[in-house]
């Protein structure tokens, strides 16, 4: 080859860089591994990563199962080793799918427009407010305070530089927007409310009387849907105008935060100015159906700097196997897994509820709750840690004024074993913390 | 009695509908463990809240879920099926190791919330993969928690913009070449910069005089891709560097084609202040039909604060953990940590390479474009004849005269059994035809394309329709992208 190109060597073709930046020395990186000892490297880290507790996290993050056909399929070279189906011809099995993947979302969401994909539910959120700000030419946005933290902390950056202001809007008693706050919180300035149902507590909000609310004053409304498969269950927030989804919980593996798969779905209405890929049904010079991308106006590689946003590659794969997930659960499976969630963490807070006390039980929820103990749950969780068991997400950090709550979670995977287990370890917790109580007013008598 | 037309078409290329008109009601793929806790009244307990319904969601077997999406994956084209000569997209082959190590147990099941305790492993896998990233490119910090090289651009500009505010003046504009990606302009606008454009000289790189005449105390920073999109290296790299410094600019690098440079030379060492990189190219994670991603986003020290949060750190006692409290940091950009199973699949491919196989790989990368350059130049019009990296770009300056233009060649390369290769790209050259071979790709499987390109061009020549025409032995035939677009059928409806 160097022969027909002409060069002696392979440095030759380096010449163009000047040779006093070109390294002289190998990267002092590791050294070459054979697929044993890669493989082996991983197995290790798995052993560090608690590969063996059974878990109460929710938060964004959700443990569900995942069906082996879901690996099985994404695994097929045509799918995994494919470019963006640009070329429509010789993309149509990943043309076709993200149409399914479409449609299926806008049934459970009740919207008419769906896009494939935002990279996560946060920066879809963010984009989805970025969204409401355009079609309304209006610039503040009102968040929920119980909209996920890190959601919030994601929107905050991308509003910085794009003059958005953001105001917050607190929680009641039973853990849901404050509708009077609300109220208030709204001005003629508002471009959308962001609220995420079922919110970061696991309560389903009130979602009609915030639409009437936001819609009086002109305002969208968005809302962000962590727990997909809550959408079994509870009604989707059909009066919303955009709904911002993680995907995550059909199908894809908790893998340590990501890769998740954000979605955008709207009215048809607002469809030009939703950022992201859209696939289109068309047909061929036959007359034959087919799917290509389509408004590709509203994409960065054509309007460059005027684009809707500036997202290239999403998660198109993980699209795949949220697509797949629905498939198999379909119309009866999915509303049979989410009453589970439902039976699994109504026992828990019930069970809970003994020892330790749950908040916000004004309001129904689907599979997480908030429990507090008289103990510090970081100290309750090292109890639990013990039995193998990872226990709820102490709340301190994101809501201080929370105190010891802690936010649990149940899926169809949690086991009434280990739900039993957590519960004798919180009470055993708040006997430990009577006890010293008793001591110290001992002591004091 | 005359059969009606049938629906049965070849196996090989069966019609398969769309999942939802093989729906029927009883057909069910899934099965749930019987419930160990008391069942519960969903409407008792959701009142209005609760989902009667759920539309028209498919009800299918097993059998026929795999068949559908099988059926479907045989319409694809892929990297695992032949050469994907996309330029810029870097479609090089994506091991399989990386895929089973990115499914162990505690890896693929490991909460982002799990405590610091039991992550240690995970908490490896980013420290490990961002030391060797800090080592190729032979900058001083990084972050991984872009999910994609967009996202890697915005957090990087990000930080540009905290470091002028930090020193009193956000700036106002972003400088970038002509050649650049869309995601470039994109991304200074989301980061509330304008954009000024950068004008390339004859030999497609810079225009030096250009650079200095428009940089002022205005510009926050250069974006530059290095190799250009042309393939080709900026000589005048630090040149451009001194320019950008002298005035208080900073010099963003886009890696899409770091795989051009991985061991051979160091961005950090020629001048760049900050850069992101695409671990879905120069790292071999799989493109996946348009994703995930991931794009992290390497810096110089004085960037250093302004990372997002959180970043890892070693505790005392030589465990690692997560770090929030960065009161100068740009924030976060995404939800927990990045697209971690990208970092595993990227960091297992680092170790089967090492120092000496990364290198290797960039000599093959730039080695195969060399190749396929020799190979068709003369067939193809070759708009800029400076020396070329990784990826080549013709133009279809000598077909045009036919009326057969850039992307009826790459339709009749699919003829041939080829991908296209990235067509119209760069803007700066008319009818471009951008192509990298990655080092992927062997001898044998680059003289057959460059066998295909001659023949097409030779029916250019001869036959321009049959060209013209092309696809012709796809499933479909050339859709109808203008009736898509303006009337827009974005999901079934029921009859």
């Amino acid at each position: 080859m160097l022969k027909a190109i002409g060069v002696r060597s392979v440095d030759e073709l380096f010449a163009p860089i000047p040779a006093e930046y070109r390294l002289t020395r190998d990267l002092n990186i590791p050294r070459q591994m054979a697929e044993s000892e890669i493989v082996d490297f991983f197995r290790q880290r798995s052993r560090e990563n608690g590969d063996e507790y059974s878990s109460f996290l929710g938060a964004g993050a959700y443990f569900h199962y995942r069906p082996v056909i879901i690996d099985s399929l994404i695994s097929r070279g045509e799918f995994l080793t494919a470019y963006t189906p640009y070329q429509a011809e010789i993309s149509q099995g990943t043309l076709q799918s993200i149409f399914e993947f479409q449609t299926m979302i806008c049934e459970l969401t009740g919207m008419d427009v769906a896009n494939a994909s935002m990279y996560d539910g946060s920066t879809g959120a963010a984009e989805a407010v970025m969204m409401a700000v355009r079609l309304t030419g209006r610039r503040s946005v009102v968040v929920a305070r119980s909209l996920h933290p890190e959601y919030r902390e994601v929107l905050a950056t991308y509003a910085t530089h794009q003059g958005m202001p953001l105001s917050t809007v607190a929680f009641g008693d039973d853990g849901r927007v404050n509708l009077k706050e609300l109220e208030q919180s709204i001005t003629p300035e508002s471009a959308c409310v962001l609220i995420q149902s079922p919110n970061f507590f696991g309560t389903i909000e009130d979602v009609d009387a915030i639409a009437e609310i936001a819609h009086k004053h002109g305002a969208m409304l968005v809302v962000s849907i962590a727990e997909a498969v809550s959408l079994g269950v509870v009604e989707p927030p059909r009066q919303a105008d955009i709904i911002a989804m993680e995907a995550q919980s059909f199908g894809v593996p908790l893998g340590f935060g990501g890769p998740y798969c954000g979605v955008i779905a709207t009215r048809e209405k607002y469809v030009r100015q939703m950022p992201g890929r859209l696939v289109g049904q068309t047909v061929d010079k036959q007359g034959k159906r087919g799917f290509v991308l389509t408004l590709a106006t509203r994409e960065q590689h054509i309007r460059r700097e005027k684009a809707t946003s500036n997202i290239c590659t999403n998660q198109a794969l993980v699209a795949l196997m949220v697509n797949i997930f629905m498939t198999v659960y379909g119309k009866v499976g999915l509303k049979e897994l989410a009453k589970q969630n439902l039976a699994k963490s109504a026992y828990a807070a019930a069970q809970f509820a003994k020892h330790g006390k749950v908040l916000f039980t004004g309001a129904p929820r689907f599979n997480e709750f908030v429990v507090t103990t008289s103990e510090d749950p970081y100290a309750v969780n090292s109890r639990l840690l013990g039995h193998k068991i990872v226990g709820g997400l102490p709340l301190r950090k994101f809501y201080p004024e929370l105190g010891n709550a802690a936010l649990w979670c149940c899926t169809e995977l949690t086991t009434r074993s280990a739900i039993d287990t957590a519960a004798g370890l919180i009470a055993e917790s708040e006997r430990s913390v009577r006890t010293a109580k008793e001591e110290v007013e001992e002591v004091a008598r | 009695m005359k059969h009606p037309t049938p629906k049965a078409t070849r196996h090989v290329n069966q019609n398969e509908g769309l999942i939802f008109e093989k729906s029927s009601p009883g057909k069910a793929a899934w099965k749930l463990p019987p419930l160990d806790v008391p069942e519960v009244d969903t409407a008792k307990l959701l009142g209005k809240a609760e989902r009667k319904d759920l539309g028209h969601m498919p009800e299918v077997s097993e059998i026929e879920i795999i068949r559908h999406f099988t059926r479907m994956s045989t319409w694809n084209y892929a990297i695992d099926l032949g050469m994907y000569p996309l330029g810029s997209c870097t479609m090089k082959y994506n091991p399989r190791v990386n895929e089973a190590v990115a499914r162990v147990e505690g890896i693929a099941n490991g909460h982002p919330y799990q405590p610091e305790k039991i992550s240690q492993g995970a908490l490896r896998i980013i420290k490990t993969l961002s030391e060797c990233l800090i080592e190729i490119t032979g900058m001083d910090a990084i972050t991984l928690q872009p999910a994609a090289g967009a996202h890697g651009e915005m957090t990087g500009l990000l930080m540009v913009r905290a470091y002028h505010e930090s020193k009193g003046n956000a700036r106002k504009k972003i400088l970038i070449p002509d050649s650049a990606h869309g995601t470039n302009p994109a991304t200074a606008a989301m980061v509330g910069y304008a954009v000024e454009n950068l004008k390339s000289d004859s030999r497609g790189t810079v225009d030096i005089a250009s650079l200095e005449a428009q940089m002022n105390e205005d510009v926050a920073a250069l974006m530059l891709t290095n190799p250009n999109t042309l393939g080709v290296f900026e000589q005048d790299i630090h040149k451009i560097a001194d320019i950008l410094h002298a005035k208080g600019g900073l010099l963003y690098m886009d890696g899409a084609n770091m795989n051009a440079l991985v061991g051979k030379v160091r961005p950090g060492d020629f001048g760049v202040d900050v850069m992101h990189l695409n671990l879905h190219k120069t790292f071999s994670t799989p493109h996946g039909g348009g994703g995930p991603g991931s794009g992290p986003v390497a810096i110089k020290k004085i960037l250093e604060p302004f990372l997002p949060k959180p970043v890892v750190i070693t505790h005392s006692d030589g465990t690692l953990g997560f770090e929030y409290n960065r009161p100068h940091s740009v924030g976060r950009v995404r939800a927990f940590y990045g697209n971690f199973g990208m970092f595993v699949r990227a960091l297992a491919y680092i170790q089967a390479n090492g120092p000496d196989g990364l290198r290797q790989t960039t000599e093959d990368a730039v080695l195969n474009a060399n190749y396929i350059r020799k190979g068709l130049e003369g067939t193809y019009d070759l708009p800029y004849s400076t020396p070329t990296m990784h990826e080549i770009v013709f133009s279809d300056k000598m077909q045009a005269k036919k009326g057969v233009r850039t992307m009826d060649i790459a339709k009749r390369l699919i003829d041939y059994g080829f991908h296209p290769y990235t067509t119209a790209f760069p803007l700066i050259v008319s009818g471009a035809l951008m192509i990298e071979p990655t080092e992927s790709e062997s001898k044998e499987e680059m003289d057959l394309f460059i066998d295909a390109m001659k023949s097409i061009a030779q029916e250019v020549e001869e036959d321009p329709q049959t060209v013209l025409d092309a696809p012709h032995s796809t499933r479909v035939s050339r859709l109808d992208e203008t009736a898509a677009a303006r009337k827009p059928v974005l999901r079934w409806k029921p009859l």
